[in-house]
């Protein structure tokens, strides 16, 4: 069972051969200066501005919680959708908890007053 | 009634007590953050007691899931004695954790409403985990129970300890999480189902394959990190030492409850027909558990993380009573998980009665006469104290008996001898307690310290030492009803430990 994966096996190996072999290569042959341009991150772009490292506000973490929140919904309500007719009245009844669920989520979010940005 | 999960409908009969408790939960966040909105507060004491009624209204329909069968033993959700039982010991942990939780919270600075619906989010998780019969409903359950003990455990994020005991028990139950998903991969790639009525036919076949094989040993690698066994117990000082004690209390007995029961239902259960090469692990892992965790516990300076060790020790006893794999040691589990989560419950409840403003008194010489100065509280903690050493006229005596019998009648005579001598080397610990309490006088400037644990808390310590006593004196009926239990799970034999049929 496991002989007819093989060449699948040959191709990864071949694959993984050429992308560090090129890689590989590439350092070998070829000739390397450094200079402050070339190290900048952008090497034609504008001068960077100062560290990467700022902190910034947690306001921004939970955007970003809420989001996600939202994201996992749509990736599970576009399935339902598409398929609401097969999956009848016991697909429409478990959408319809899940949506329930997130939405005791929601009013929690909104009254602890994540939704506001000040 | 009869379910026989034709229809998708019959699934919220089954589930009955964790959507109540689910709903429940939900409700208890509800009214807090209405009440509360964004501002930073105190909850009302409303919310503790909303949780504690939510409790025994699960409890109720958790005793109404007797009344219905199911058709045959292949559903994803168990609707057996056995959940019921297990339930029931869940239902009265998480209540425990409750009734101690009133007024510490207060204390420490950290009363909101979110403690209690993560406390009963949790113990959703530890009902499923009890229910499934399959090992996908297993893995969500475990992760519905871990993702709000997680939080749970670092709930006072302002003290160090306790987020390094969340971070470090986060870090380590993931990585176990891991393991057990790996092991399910393993085991449906060879068994083709993640049904264990659907595994337990293919086992004879299975017993040779070594991909099934792996993934067996990893699903017990999962679980027993679940129930901090040795070698996967390193996280488990280090959590219940910083977690908040309530959560504390919860994860030495709900939590182990639940795991455990998830363990006979997988193990001793599922996989009977490869017993010979599961147990030859298991035996080695409960030996170890049993004396490493002893030895340690002598060591331990601080009453919180002896109990830490000690409930440690517990989880070896109980693998003992998992490894008979036969009626008598699931009847004889039941019984000592009743006794173990009424003393380790409420031996945690007194470590957070000794206490000095919003601290915690933990160290043994903070115990010095303490049993005088509270002649309840005293006496109450060292009931506790002789039954988890398993003294005569405790609870915990008759339970070890138990278990050593069940033990016997299997034939591991080895593992009983070991449980004996373990329990004699956790004497000494225990005793050093009982010791300081009472015959090491209190320093005087300490003499007019008081106790802060509330009146529930105090009506909740003592009705669960007037319990384990009661389960010395008169255990037949709790016996009868947890022999009555794993009946669906073995095959009975005639008399039990001396009762009639």
């Amino acid at each position: 069972m496991l002989r007819s994966y093989l060449p699948l096996l040959i191709l990864l190996g071949i694959s993984a051969a050429q992308a560090v072999g090129m890689v590989v290569v590439s350092q070998v042959l070829s000739p390397t200066k450094w200079t402050w341009v070339k190290a900048s991150p952008y090497e034609s772009g504008i001068d960077p501005l100062g560290s990467t490292r700022e902190r910034f506000s947690v306001k921004f973490y939970v955007v970003a919680i809420l989001f996600i929140v939202f994201d996992v919904e749509t990736v599970f309500l576009i399935p339902w959708a598409v398929v609401m007719r097969e999956v009848g009245v016991a697909g429409f009844v478990a959408a319809a908890m899940f949506i329930f669920i997130l939405t005791v989520g929601l009013i929690y979010e909104w009254r602890k007053g994540a939704l506001e940005w000040d | 009634m009869t379910l026989d999960f034709a229809s998708q409908a019959d699934y919220l009969l089954a589930l009955l007590p964790e959507i109540v408790l689910s709903l429940w939960a939900m409700l208890v966040l509800m009214v807090d953050v209405f009440q509360k909105g964004n501002r930073v507060e105190a909850s009302r004491p409303v919310v503790a007691w909303l949780s504690l009624a939510g409790l025994v209204v699960t409890a109720a329909a958790n005793g109404w899931l007797l009344t219905i069968e199911e058709a045959a033993v292949t559903g994803m959700v168990a609707v057996d004695s056995f959940r019921v039982f297990v339930n029931f010991i869940v239902l009265i942990a998480a209540a425990l954790a409750i009734l101690i939780s009133i007024g510490y919270l207060d204390r420490r600075g950290i009363n909101r409403g979110e403690f209690y619906a993560l406390l009963l989010f949790a113990t959703v998780g530890m009902m499923l985990l009890g229910a499934a019969r399959d090992l996908i409903l297993l893995f969500l359950a475990l992760e519905l129970m871990s993702v709000a003990l997680y939080v749970l455990v670092g709930f006072d994020r302002r003290d160090p300890r306790s987020s390094e005991g969340a971070l470090k028990y986060f870090l380590l139950g993931s990585f176990s999480s891991g393991f057990l998903l790996y092991g399910i991969a393993l085991v449906f790639g060879s068994a083709r189902s993640t049904n264990l009525s659907a595994i337990v036919p293919l086992l004879p076949s299975l017993q040779e394959s070594p991909m099934f094989l792996i993934g067996a040993g990893l699903l017990l690698v999962g679980l027993a990190f679940k129930v901090a066994v040795m070698p996967f117990h390193v996280w488990t000082p280090d959590a219940y030492d910083g977690a908040p004690t309530p959560v504390t209390a919860l994860m030495a007995t709900g939590v182990k409850a639940a795991a455990f029961a998830a363990f006979i239902r997988v193990f001793a259960v599922g996989f009977a027909g490869i017993y010979n090469e599961w147990s030859v692990v298991l035996s080695w892992l409960a030996l170890l558990t049993m004396f490493g965790a002893n030895l340690i516990a002598l060591t331990q300076g601080s009453v919180k993380r002896m109990l830490a060790y000690s409930s440690i020790a517990h989880a070896g006893y109980l693998l003992v009573a998992v490894l008979a794999a036969n009626a008598y040691g699931a009847a004889a589990f039941l019984f000592y998980l009743l006794v173990y989560t009424l003393m380790t419950a409420g031996a945690f409840g007194i470590v957070i009665a000794n206490s000095r403003g919003a601290n915690e008194l933990n160290k043994l010489d903070d115990y010095a006469g303490f049993g005088w100065r509270e002649p309840l509280l005293g006496a109450v903690f060292s009931i506790f104290l002789l039954s988890l050493a398993g003294f005569p006229l405790t609870g915990g005596f008759i339970g070890k008996l138990y278990i050593l019998r069940s033990s016997l009648e299997a034939g591991n005579v080895e593992l009983a001898v070991s449980l004996v001598l373990a329990s004699v080397i956790s004497y000494f610990y225990y005793l050093r307690v009982v010791v300081v309490m009472y015959m090491r006088p209190a320093p005087a400037e300490e003499a007019n310290r008081t106790v802060l644990l509330t009146g529930p808390g105090q009506l909740a310590m003592s009705v669960s030492a007037v319990a384990v006593l009661a389960l010395f004196f008169v255990p037949g009926w709790v016996l009868d009803v947890a022999q009555r239990s794993v009946a669906s799970l073995f095959t009975v034999p005639g008399t039990f430990f001396g009762l009639g049929p």
